[in-house]
């Protein structure tokens, strides 16, 4: 009986030793110069992208006088909370993060990331799309991190079920509700994809295909446009399809899914340019029959896309060595060693648009018989439209759990929109109740 | 006798006064930085609240400020707080009753005069509660979902379709399942326990006076082992307020269980997922409250009943 309690007492009795010790140290950003020559620095980096103390062996052995040691992390919330504690805290944190494009700006408004933009050299813009250096500045003067990989949003597809059914590859929206049709009556237990309330981003990045911002900056104000036109479009979708039942409305990442995808009774999956991983380690016994194209259009001969995650490195406010930090940021995410070690070694898609190109020239494993692979991503990954992320971002995605659960278990299109509108109230109100200029 | 008179000299006896103290120190230093400065702290930080300036971007963005009792006020008034308590009040009258109903059952059946192979049914039954919350509901989940659970494959073989047992409908009782597999083990054990304590007199007495052994169960073992009962219905009273495991566990699992399906997630999501942490401190206190006022209450009311021969 004791370990529920437990449950409970322990992440508070955390949180308080950790401000505990801590409570008399309050310089969270110390001065900075930059190292002085001879001094060894030694920076601590947060990170959860695969082998990527590997990765930064590069740079350690060609940079004596800072080292970077690699702290595996969780990714996601976990490590964002962590972060958050630690800078409350006053101590604890690391000095380099990486951060996901969505928590930038809670992150930024706790005050746990520096503005590196006079640590940075003025060439680091140019290896980056629009898109992401926007996330990484928050359309303001600063930097806050330099983009590390993008994650514009595919469609995977099993190729041997689309050629078996002639059924022409969807390129738009509509076709790609006439191919889900087909397949589940040819059999009714296979699906050409799920609608999972688990995960908001993937919804996220539908709507922002789609042309949805779901947060703006207006003067000193943040507007909130969840449940606009745009997004209400791709709720009714998607509700449209799990009402007529030609779309399964059950979870993704669960036992139940991953046995579907390598039965093959999940034959497609809209996803991101990282999927081949996942498709390697959930569903192996499908190796060579995937493919993957362009995500549907909602626009027919449109290439616009959304993204679902990408992160980028940031230097946090705690960190005493900032320009170092900056120094090995800008290094990992723009020169071609760097990038090269990224992708071939961490398997992330780098933002980096000057250097991918040549570190990326084979496919994934998982699509070894598709070439193409990185040609698509590549052409996709421009597309990908601006998006705004808010502060209360983690609100609005656990309010999508909740509120697009209850639509997709009760299977009604109008649910959808309802919860749409729920998402919109809960996100408003808590930027209110904080004291967040809205308008 | 004789060390009475044999006392050491004042003197010697004054310069130990402070042993005790010695060693009630550990304890008391553990209880005051394990438990009493951390709940200080959570009520300190009820009582305050993050004021966000403009944009709430760049230094100086966010202010801590106190926030009186407005915490209180949102958790109190929270749709969201005042459903998850229903929802765990009926998942407890499902678990509660259930749980110390077996565990009394296997209690008795283990403790009667014919029952073989007892050393080895005790060691089975408790097993579960040795597996940890988190692990079982995984397990369990598992044997739930119809696309990969034995069950469904083994009912579908014989031409019977089983329900969803994380439906709507169903969920509370998927839920409560695991909590009562983890639980009986442990309350039968304390139930056990107090049955072994019973002398045998009674039991003859009562075989004199013609009782069978379910008369015996239900006259003379339930009676005295109703203490015990008591104190294992409050522990599984705090249990059902703190349910937290089970439900986090099987959340990803299916679209059926809210971020906010218990108290404790509710706290939980607010804390960690919001990263609000003073209204989830103003949770906290309040369900720390209603967990002592619920266990100190039901206490009291049947402190009669209960512990009646005690007093005599």
């Amino acid at each position: 009986m004791r370990r529920r309690l437990f449950a409970l007492t322990a992440p508070l009795t955390a949180l308080l030793l950790l401000s505990a010790c801590s409570g008399g140290s309050s310089d969270g950003g110390a001065a900075d110069e930059g190292p002085r020559p001879g001094e060894k620095v030694e920076l601590n980096f947060w990170s959860w992208a695969p082998e990527m103390d590997k990765t930064v062996e590069a740079w350690n052995s060609t940079h004596p006088d800072i080292q970077v040691t690699v702290n595996k992390q969780d990714g996601g919330d976990t490590a964002v909370t962590k972060l958050l504690t630690a800078i409350k805290a006053g101590s604890g944190a690391p000095d380099l993060m990486q951060a996901e494009y969505q928590a930038i700006p809670t992150m930024v408004g706790a005050g746990a990331l520096a503005d590196i933009k006079g640590n940075l050299s003025g060439e680091a813009q140019g290896h980056f799309g629009d898109g992401v250096w926007n996330a990484v500045t928050l359309g303001s003067d600063a930097v806050y991190a330099v983009p590390q990989d993008s994650a514009p949003l595919m469609f995977y597809y099993r190729s041997d079920v689309f050629e078996k059914l002639k059924i022409d590859v969807p390129t738009t929206w509509d076709e790609y509700a006439e191919a889900a049709r087909r397949i589940h009556a040819d059999d009714p237990k296979t699906f050409l994809g799920t609608f999972s309330a688990n995960d908001a981003g993937l919804f996220a990045g539908l709507t922002q295909q789609n042309g949805a911002s779901w947060w703006g900056i207006d003067g000193d104000s943040w507007s909130v446009a969840i449940d606009a036109d745009p997004a209400k479009k791709v709720a009714q979708y998607w509700g449209d399809l799990v009402q007529e039942g030609v779309i399964d409305n059950t979870p993704m990442y669960t036992p139940a899914w991953n046995s579907a995808l390598n039965k093959g009774t999940q034959v497609g999956w809209v996803s991101a340019v990282w999927a081949p991983g996942v498709l390697a380690g959930n569903a192996a016994d499908t190796e060579g029959k995937w493919k993957v194209a362009p995500v549907p259009q909602w626009t027919e001969g449109a290439n616009v896309t959304g993204a679902w995650g990408g992160s980028a490195t940031a230097v946090t406010s705690q960190s005493k060595n900032k320009a170092a930090a900056a120094q090995f940021a800008e290094w990992l995410n723009t020169s071609a060693d760097g990038v090269k070690a990224l992708a071939t070694v961490s398997n992330v898609y780098p933002a980096d648009t000057q250097n991918s190109a040549a570190a990326l020239s084979e496919p994934p494993a998982f699509f070894k018989d598709q070439k193409d692979f990185y040609d698509i991503a590549a052409s996709v990954a421009g597309g990908i439209a601006p998006f705004t992320y808010g502060p209360n971002t983690n609100v609005a995605y656990s309010a999508f759990n909740d509120a697009f659960g209850k639509a997709a278990q009760g299977k009604k299109s109008a649910d959808f929109l309802s919860a749409l509108t729920t998402m919109q109230a809960t996100t408003v109100d808590d930027l209110k109740s904080a004291g967040f200029n809205v308008k | 006798m004789t060390s009475l008179t044999q006392d050491p000299p004042v003197t010697r006896r004054s310069r130990f006064r402070a042993a005790p103290y010695g060693f009630m120190l550990p304890a008391v230093l553990l209880f005051v930085f394990t438990i009493a400065v951390p709940i200080g702290y959570t009520a300190y930080l009820s009582l305050r609240t993050v004021k966000v300036q403009g944009l709430g971007l760049g230094p100086g963005g966010r202010t801590e400020v106190w926030a009186g009792l407005s915490n209180y006020g949102k958790t109190l008034s929270d749709g969201d707080f005042l459903a998850s308590v229903l929802r765990v009040a009926g998942y407890g009258l499902v678990v509660i009753p259930v749980m110390l109903g077996l565990a009394l059952l296997f209690a008795l059946l283990l403790d009667s005069v014919r029952v073989r192979g007892r050393r080895f049914s005790r060691l089975v039954i408790f097993m579960p509660y040795a597996v940890p919350a988190v692990i079982s509901s995984l397990l369990w989940g598992f044997l739930y979902l119809p696309a990969v659970s034995p069950f469904t494959y083994a009912a579908e073989r014989v031409g019977v379709t089983l329900p969803e047992p994380m439906a709507p409908g169903l969920v509370l009782f998927a839920i409560a399942n695991i909590a009562v597999w983890g639980g009986v083990g442990f309350n039968m054990i304390v139930l056990y326990t107090a049955l072994r304590s019973i002398p045998s007199e009674l039991y003859e007495a009562a075989r004199l006076d013609g009782c069978g052994e379910i008369q015996i169960a239900w006259r003379v073992k339930v009676p005295i082992v109703l203490p015990s009962l008591i104190m294992t219905g409050v522990f599984g009273m705090i249990t059902t307020l703190q349910v937290f495991a089970e439900p986090t566990v099987l959340r990803p699992l299916t679209n059926t269980i809210s971020t906010s399906w218990s108290p404790l997630m509710m706290i939980y999501r607010d804390a960690f997922t919001r990263n609000d942490i003073y209204s989830a401190s103003a949770t906290s206190v309040v369900l720390a409250v209603a967990t002592f006022a619920l266990s100190f209450g039901f206490l009291r009311l049947v402190q009669n009943r209960a512990f009646a021969q005690e007093n005599r």
